[in-house]
């Protein structure tokens, strides 16, 4: 049973990793590796949360083959993300890029941590002050 | 007053964002070819394809761009809208025939009516990606100029036509001679 359940995992990831093309699409595996990476830098616009490399969708296979044939044609990576934003705009990047109107969102995780941090300061400087009323509790540094 | 204030405060803001993403139209994603220079191609014609079309012969004249396929349930919806547009011969509308069957297509206008001044054939869908296009019906204003005036993404309706692509034509007109 077991054995049969980590051969259906398996297999679901094979799939998985054949989802992108049917063959590789450079024979050299440092190009390879760029064209997955970039693949992975795009949005495929019809599919919204999926990248150019997750979806099977007809925009997502030309946008691959698009991606193929501008890093064949020798571009540079900061070229071809260029290419792809000037016409699909921003959006057409997973990533969004740092400017002022994302800054935002790029230092939301760090005001929420610090925004949770103040928080937790307070609270517990402010508990920690209080009398102790549980006699149950062996308190800190008891084992 | 502070510990009452302080989460009133942020439920508000919170509220505040939420209401703003719930008017947000996420759907519709803004073109970043809005008055730029609209890419020139040279594609066969959809009812040939010994023949070329290249929409550098609009040069010095407003058109439309309609991108539509067969398989694009709003391209059908909207194709009455398209119809009654061409009808009225404001502007020459070329047809955009996105990643599809050319004998399908051609069956298509055959059966509900060619709205098209002219239809291009863009099989492999390399045109759609220069003119950054996502999902079918996309409808372009182009002006006398060449620039980009107006992109709308889903079916149009005479009524957008007239709201929002006429007054930009007129102007389009008045600017050239």
């Amino acid at each position: 049973m077991k054995q049969l359940f980590l051969a259906a995992i398996v297999a679901l990831f094979g799939l998985q990793a054949f989802a992108i093309d049917k063959a590789p699409a450079f024979e050299d595996p440092a190009q390879q590796a760029r064209y997955e990476r970039l693949s992975r830098e795009l949005r495929c616009l019809v599919c919204r949360s999926e990248t150019i490399a997750d979806s099977n969708a007809q925009l997502a296979t030309d946008l691959r083959r698009q991606l193929r044939e501008l890093m064949a044609a020798g571009k540079t990576d900061q070229e071809i993300l260029q290419y792809m934003t000037d016409r699909y705009g921003d959006y057409v990047l997973y990533k969004p890029p740092v400017a002022p109107r994302t800054w935002l969102l790029w230092a939301a995780p760090a005001l929420l941590v610090i925004g949770g941090g103040i928080v937790a300061a307070i609270v517990i400087s402010r508990k920690s002050k209080l009398p102790d009323t549980d006699p149950t509790d062996p308190g800190l540094g008891a084992s | 007053m502070l510990k009452y204030l302080l989460p009133v405060g942020l439920f508000a803001a919170l509220v505040g964002f939420l209401y703003f993403g719930l008017g947000r139209d996420k759907e519709t994603l803004p073109s970043p070819l809005i008055g730029k220079v609209a890419p020139i191609f040279e594609l066969t014609r959809l009812e040939d394809p010994e023949k070329t079309f290249t929409n550098a012969e609009f040069a010095g004249q407003p058109y439309v761009l309609n991108v539509w396929g067969t398989w694009c349930v709003g391209c059908r919806q909207e194709h009455g809208a398209l119809l009654e547009i061409a009808r009225r011969g404001e502007v020459p509308i070329v047809g955009l025939n996105w990643n599809d069957d050319r004998q399908q297509a051609l069956t298509w206008l055959e059966q509900l009516g060619n709205p098209y001044a002219v239809s291009a054939f863009d099989g492999e869908g390399r045109v759609a990606i220069d003119w950054g296009v996502y999902g079918a019906p996309e409808t372009f204003l182009i002006g006398a100029d060449g620039k980009v005036l107006k992109k709308h993404i889903a079916p149009i309706t005479v009524q957008i036509w007239e709201q929002e692509f006429v007054p930009l034509l007129a102007q389009a007109k008045a600017a050239s001679p």
